[in-house]
């Protein structure tokens, strides 16, 4: 009996925890592309059709623009206002926090900016006075109290709701775009509870930023929003084109650098990324930002909290403290992937993987307990960062702007460098205790059942280092100006040194060194400054602090959580130079029983059964006839269940002792038989083969290049045997020295 | 002239004038749009007299800010709102009604849908089938059959994330 020539449902879509053929996807999308402009011809409305067709993938590009848009602008400002209550409440208006409280006031002395009698500390609500050691008690008090509570409410609802919500998120997303299937990951719950619990983390005051977790939440948009079109919900290729481009608007959003996005996506998190996404992404990007910017959440237009004004020259000198800088980010960024991921491994065999709220618990109060003295650390980081890259003028009235004004004239807004007072040496030892403090902190605030992502503590860490640095370079070129190089390039009185573009370029070394990010990083913090002066330090800082960083380990962050995981990602940037060839590493190997193929037109639904249940295999190869060996095609596993399933039900005649054929036409057989089974339309009949003397750089490159699941290996042009991803993998790990059967998944 | 009330709270003109000669520094404030944000019409009442008004404005530095106060106070009202439903309902789940009722899936056969948004689908279990479409009416037991289903979801996810630490570690 012929079987109906419709798609069953269920076909061709893959189990939660594997990977898709990149190979069918695509060319199921030709298929359809080709389907609809053929069909466009014949009347108005396929015409239409069409039309729509091609405009609806910029449509999504903009619901996706707008929806992360609005997301950051609701998490940037929900954020900002529940940091500033773990201090205190606004009693004009409880929505409003510290700054948006004293914003209105005209009690603002010159001394005292940052009071008002509209915003009430926590000891004046409860005790009616802020001075004194009982107030500083019930402020630290209440403070260290907000931070538990908001953290327990965190990691409770994210074990409650979406287990998947915690993490940063991007390890996970590169390796769902290159073409692993992690159901739910992207789903409409894991948004929600990833973005409200982004912000209970990080007003929680843990040294953790939101970054990472915004590309999350934007992939999420972009995944719930396909499922309107058709075209993407369909096809996972094409929903991974989307994803890269939400991806990019994540990144916009956060940094507000459109084009920093699209790079990042380019460099980090995608896998294959074809020219049209690179348009499409910057589109999803732009509208992203544009929206943002429309919600304003951080007046003035501005997109980041820590956006530079600055347009100040360096001098060539400086480069010396910059590839310093460079150094010590890449440095650090070694050691805090080798420190986190020891960390990260023990909390997955140990008995502190069995107690996570605790644990974010127990974090939650050492972090609060030790930031609430130093003032450095009390600020939410994203402040502390903005403060550093501040260059001060004339009129700023922080610790860190204590100078002493011993000149005569001001020249417009230009202020030569001056000998510290006395508050920036204070500001100084309370940075370098900062510093440690984040140091050690981050390693094992990263990697916990929240939200967490590391881009602003890196940049806080290599800001603080920077702006050291930098006061340093700056009281050295005051006090010694008799030296060459001091005398060479600056003049008496000008402003030769500024060190918040030293805490910028530390910023950027560091982040670099732990994400090993090059182009998208310098782009990135080019758009925060907003001018091309500063390329040069911040491209010397990068490649510094990239290659002093790969000296001391292969991995970026982002690789070594993957590795950790055992998720099956090839990695497309290494060379596989090893000389092994395909028969060493094709199953089965020499003393495993033979391959499991089925024929083409001699098995019945009873035998095809008993080896879909005595086996594990995710797709069996389809021969002429065992003897010959000779190949037809590749069936996947999921579709033969499917159909079999199907066809017992729906189709009349079809027992256990029916025959399943793969060809165009029954094979002949005596009458009196049970109708036969079709099964052609599931196999696939244009499986990759390479032969068995093929060397393995060839088949790794195949693999990486044209995103196969298996290929199978003959040899005189006989079916011997079969390749798949996981046995590449296990082979490249097995090469690379490190364990095999760390590969989970399938 | 009479501006109109829309956002006039909501920008405002600051000027930060350092220490001269005899004042002390100070700040002001106005709330006036970006055309009158200069130092005639802000810094009142003027310190200094004379030839010294034009030093002091310079001295001075000039900030205009502008901000939604409608914005924020909707979009924290909107945060809160959320966190207490799901404050609500966590408690709700957690106290109430802890295991999901697993005598709503037979003989539990995993169900997968075509339209999946993403939330379904537990961990490897490789004998899947169609689901077994249940035509109830009912849009109640309906609700109830989705949630049964996504708490199910939740607790494969937890397995996986939190106890055999497979994702996410």
């Amino acid at each position: 009996m012929d079987f109906l020539e419709e798609p069953i449902p269920g076909v061709g879509t893959y189990d939660d925890f594997n990977t898709i053929d990149w190979v069918r996807e695509k060319s199921r999308d030709r298929d359809r592309h080709r389907e609809i402009t053929n069909k466009s011809k014949e009347s108005t409305w396929a015409l239409i059709h069409s039309v729509s067709d091609a405009f609806s993938g910029w449509l999504l590009m903009l619901l996706i623009g707008l929806l992360s848009g609005s997301l950051a602008g609701l998490i940037d400002i929900s954020a900002h206002w529940m940091t500033d209550l773990k201090e205190g409440i606004c009693t004009g208006g409880f929505w409003f926090n510290h700054e948006h409280c004293c914003w209105n006031s005209d009690h603002v002395t010159f001394e005292e900016r940052d009071k008002c009698p509209e915003w009430n500390s926590w000891s004046q609500l409860i005790i009616s006075t802020d001075e004194g050691a009982f107030a500083y008690i019930v402020n630290y008090f209440m403070y260290v109290l907000w931070a538990l509570l908001f953290a327990f409410l965190a990691v409770s609802l994210v074990k409650v709701f979406a287990p998947y919500a915690c993490g940063s998120g991007i390890p996970e997303i590169k390796t769902i775009l290159s073409g692993f299937i992690i159901r739910g990951y992207l789903g409409k719950w894991t948004l929600v509870i990833k973005t409200i619990t982004l912000v209970l983390a990080v007003s929680s005051g843990l040294s953790l930023g939101k970054e990472g977790p915004l590309v999350h939440v934007a992939c999420c948009c972009g995944n719930i929003l396909c499922h309107c079109f058709n075209k993407y919900r369909k096809n996972e290729a094409k929903r991974r084109e989307v994803l890269s481009a939400a991806a990019a608007a994540g990144v916009s959003v956060a940094f507000g650098a459109p084009i920093g996005g699209v790079l990042f996506s380019l460099e980090e998190v995608s896998y294959y990324f074809p020219l049209k996404t690179l348009w499409r992404s910057f589109f999803a990007a732009l509208v992203a930002a544009f929206t943002l910017r429309s919600i304003n959440p951080f007046g003035n237009s501005r997109l980041v909290l820590f956006y530079v004004e600055f347009h100040t020259p360096w001098h060539l000198f400086e480069l010396v403290p910059f590839i310093l800088l460079g150094i010590f980010g890449g440095l650090w960024g070694a050691l805090f992937i080798r420190t986190n991921i020891a960390w990260c491994r023990k909390r997955k065999t140990t008995q502190l993987g069995k107690y996570p709220v605790i644990e974010v618990l127990v974090v939650t109060a050492i972090t609060a307990i030790l930031a609430f003295p130093n003032e450095y650390t009390r600020m939410s980081t994203s402040e502390l960062i903005s403060e550093l890259f501040n260059d001060c003028g004339l009129l700023d009235s922080s610790k860190l702007c204590d100078y002493e004004n011993r000149f005569n004239t001001s020249k417009g807004g230009e202020l030569p460098d001056r000998p510290a007072g006395v508050g920036v040496y204070s500001a100084m030892w309370q940075l370098a205790l900062t510093l440690i403090l984040k140091i050690v902190i981050t390693i094992f605030t990263f990697g916990m059942k929240i939200p967490s992502g590391l881009f602003i503590p890196s940049m806080a860490v290599g800001a603080i280092a920077g702006r050291l640095l930098g006061v340093g370079m700056e009281q050295l070129a005051y006090y010694h100006q008799e030296w060459t190089i001091f005398n060479s390039w600056c003049s008496q009185g000008a402003d030769c040194i500024t060190p918040g573009l030293y805490a910028m370029v530390g910023a950027a070394a560091c982040l670099g060194g732990v994400t090993r990010m090059t182009v998208s990083l310098v782009v990135i913090m080019f758009e925060l400054t907003g001018g091309l002066e500063y390329i040069v330090p911040l491209m010397a800082a990068a490649m510094t602090s990239k290659w002093v960083a790969d000296a001391l380990g292969r991995e970026g962050i982002y690789d070594a959580h993957i590795r950790l995981n055992g998720y099956p990602f090839l990695e497309a940037k290494e060379e596989f130079a090893h000389k092994t060839l395909a028969m060493d590493v094709m199953k089965p190997r020499r003393n495993d029983p033979l391959l499991t193929v089925l024929t083409q037109d001699s098995m019945t639904v009873e035998d095809v059964e008993t080896i879909i249940s005595e086996t594990t295999y995710s797709g069996f190869p389809v021969v002429v006839s065992r003897e010959s060996q000779r190949l037809v095609g590749f069936v996947l596993r999921r579709d033969l269940i499917i159909s079999i399933e199907n066809a017992r039900k729906k189709q009349d005649g079809v027992v256990s002792t029916s025959i399943i054929y793969f060809t165009e036409h029954s094979p002949p057989l005596p009458p009196y038989t049970p109708p036969t089974l079709k099964l052609r339309n599931i196999l696939d009949l244009s499986p990759f083969t390479v032969t068995d003397l093929t060397p393995m750089e060839i088949v790794v490159d195949i693999f990486r290049k044209l995103g196969l699941r298996q290929c199978l290996v003959t040899h005189n042009g006989r079916l011997l045997g079969i390749i798949t991803k996981k046995d590449v993998l296990k082979h490249i790990a097995q090469m690379a020295n490190q364990d095999p059967d760390s590969i989970l998944f399938n | 002239i009479i501006y109109a009330a829309k956002n006039f709270e909501d920008v405002r003109c600051k000027y930060i004038c350092p220490p001269y000669k005899e004042n002390s520094g100070h700040i002001y404030n106005k709330n006036i749009f970006q055309k009158e944000c200069d130092c005639l019409h802000v810094v009142e009442p003027m310190p200094v007299q004379g030839p010294d008004v034009e030093a002091y404005c310079l001295l001075c530095e000039c900030k205009y800010k502008e901000r939604s106060s409608v914005t924020i106070k909707v979009t924290i009202i909107i945060s809160l709102s959320i966190l207490g439903l799901l404050l609500q309902y966590m408690v709700y789940l957690t106290l109430v009604e802890p295991t999901p009722k697993r005598r709503l899936f037979g003989h539990s056969q995993l169900i997968q849908s075509d339209d999946d948004i993403g939330d379904h689908q537990p961990f490897a279990n490789e004998h899947h089938v169609l689901a077994r479409s249940r035509s109830r009416a009912n849009v109640l037991s309906k609700v109830e059959y989705a949630q049964q289903r996504w708490k199910l979801q939740v607790q494969e996810q937890r397995k996986s994330v939190f106890d055999r630490h497979v994702v996410l570690s």
